[in-house]
């Protein structure tokens, strides 16, 4: 059992991560690539020019997906933030309630609730449209952000906010000074799985948004059903850009901020 | 500020924001089931739908679909999880760490394009196989697609799930089980008394919370199915996505029902979850 295993473990475990990201790359620049040859024969850009089209539809999705991914980050922080405060920081009754019906959608798949709340869209006229999107959205989302913030408050003890308030500082300023400036890495890790979720997501905009809200996993899934892996595998590579850059990001705030790389993460692993 | 009007404050935008888009879109969908849509004229209350869910072959199939590739990809998942944790343990942390975020992070969509360009048999791996020379065709490799074991799909839901279940473990060995271990093993414990006796107890809440985790997700999960199930029988969210997407809208109410039928079924698990939760804590 010593580290020789160990380290032999985690090649076999890293060549299966990477696994399915090898036919993507190679799909992505293949020209010719017939079976049973295990490497392309010939090689073209045709997957980066139809990505990189200038006006064309892969641009513009992944620009609804950024904008609408930005805008669930930011409300979701904005939101799920005081719930971390008061679910981490205090205690009072009823919170095991409030914890249970803040979880719920994490737990209870919510495609039954989006098809629920579709008529009442449509009615305010909130159907096919990127804020009807941007409003789904926030229903997986709030919950993953009030969990992170919620154990990032809980690990505070408060000792600092009591010397600054004894120092004469008002609440407004022992906020401002005191928490926000510790708790930020929490808030940008939060914020960056926020928008993964919101980039991930499918079925929620395509049940809101109509067709008319094209976001990339709509291209990505038609070019995934459809019979040219060369697109799809370069649609794919976009879709994958954020998460790996945020994964990049996540752990340099969790590092800077000493966190052992497991607990801010744990309880994400449905990042869909 | 009083202390209960600032908790009261601190919570309502979240659950302004759960309690209408979530609730309220969990009771809407409950009231069209029983057939009440005044939109579109019909406010006649009654449970035909669920009667003609439950009665016909098609939803227990599917049931059935769902619960098979959620239980087999829970199960696979958390003993692979198990068994990469345990041998992990002593590999550098922040290595691990980035090889076991990367499959959390990436999103379902694309780990089932990229696991489908792999196990298709004209993919990656019956490529390799006919460099072995184990298969000479295309169609003599496995078909791991759209097939009836749901192959593909349980093969991507590991992919995704083992990285997240290993770091529960891994959390737990590198804490308090690891110190007890050590203990164990100065007190002369073999290899397998240990595993059995100390670390298995020690990190078993934690794993069983996180199965049911994965099972409640798999159990709901649309987009993995939707892309490389087959057309028929899909699991529970796929067929309550075609009755939504059916031009009639007589098909509404049995969408819903099935709607309403899964979301009790994963609050039993998410019950369960948060009440093995709530112990640990207190442990």
């Amino acid at each position: 059992m010593g580290k020789k295993r160990s380290n032999a473990g985690l090649l076999v475990v890293t060549v299966l991560v990477a696994l399915p990201f090898v036919p993507l790359f190679l799909w992505a620049f293949a020209g010719e690539w017939r079976f049973p040859d295990l490497l392309p024969t010939e090689w073209s850009l045709r997957g980066v020019a139809s990505v990189m089209e200038p006006g064309g539809r892969v641009l513009g999705a992944t620009l609804n997906s950024l904008l609408i991914g930005m805008a669930v980050a930011v409300a979701s922080v904005a939101a799920g933030t005081p719930v971390g405060m008061a679910l981490g920081g205090y205690e009072w009754r009823f919170k095991g309630a409030v914890i249970f019906f803040v979880l719920l959608p994490i737990l209870v798949p919510p495609l039954a609730s989006t098809m629920g709340v579709h008529l009442t869209f449509i009615r305010l006229g909130l159907a096919d449209t990127a804020f009807g999107v941007f409003l789904v959205h926030l229903v997986p989302t709030v919950p993953y952000t009030a969990i992170i913030m919620t154990s990032i408050f809980a690990e505070r003890t408060g000792e600092a906010e009591e010397a600054a308030r004894t120092l004469g500082a008002n609440p407004w300023q022992t906020f401002v000074h005191v928490t926000l400036p510790e708790v930020v890495p929490g808030v940008a890790v939060a914020g960056l799985f926020a928008f993964l979720i919101s980039w991930g997501q499918y079925v929620l905009t395509i049940l809101i948004g109509g067709g008319n809200v094209v976001t990339l996993p709509m291209l990505l899934f038609s070019a995934a059903s459809g019979n040219d892996p060369v697109i799809t595998s370069s649609l794919a590579i976009v879709f994958a850009l954020p998460a790996v850059l945020a994964l990049v990001v996540a752990l340099h705030f969790l590092r800077s901020s000493e966190r052992d790389g497991g607990n801010g993460f744990v309880g994400l692993g449905k990042v869909s | 500020m009083g202390g209960r009007l600032k908790i009261a404050l601190l919570l309502a935008p979240a659950l302004v924001v759960i309690g209408i888009l979530f609730a309220g879109g969990l009771v809407s969908a409950v009231v069209q089931s029983v057939g009440y849509m005044p939109a579109i004229g019909q406010t006649r209350v009654s449970l035909d739908a669920y009667r003609e869910v439950l009665s016909g072959g098609d939803f227990l199939d599917s049931f059935l679909l769902t619960v098979y590739i959620a239980g087999v990809s829970t199960a696979v998942s958390t003993v692979l999880a198990v068994l990469a944790a345990m041998t992990l343990r002593r590999s550098s942390g922040r290595l691990s760490a980035v090889v076991f975020q990367l499959p959390i992070t990436i999103p379902h969509l694309l780990a089932a394009v990229g696991i489908a360009l792999v196990v298709s048999q004209t993919g990656l791996g019956a490529r390799l196989a006919a460099a072995l020379g184990l298969i000479g065709q295309p169609r003599e490799f496995p078909a791991l697609l759209y097939d009836r074991y749901s192959a593909g799909i349980i093969l991507t839901y590991v992919w995704k799930e083992v990285p997240f279940v290993a770091l529960v473990v891994l959390a737990a060995l590198r804490g308090v089980a690891g110190e007890l271990e050590d203990v164990a093993r100065t007190l002369g414990a073999n290899t397998w008394q240990r595993f059995w006796y100390v670390v298995f107890p020690v990190t078993s809440p934690g794993i069983v919370a996180a199965s049911l985790l994965v099972f409640a997700f798999t159990f709901g999960a649309f987009e993995v199915p939707y892309l490389l199930g087959r057309t028929y029988p899909t699991i529970l969210p796929v067929m309550a996505y075609n009755e939504y997407k059916d031009v009639e809208l007589s098909a509404r109410p049995v969408a819903m029902a099935i709607n309403v039928l899964i979301s009790l079924f994963t609050a039993i698990f998410a019950a369960l979850y948060l009440r093995l939760a709530r112990d640990l804590g207190r442990g």
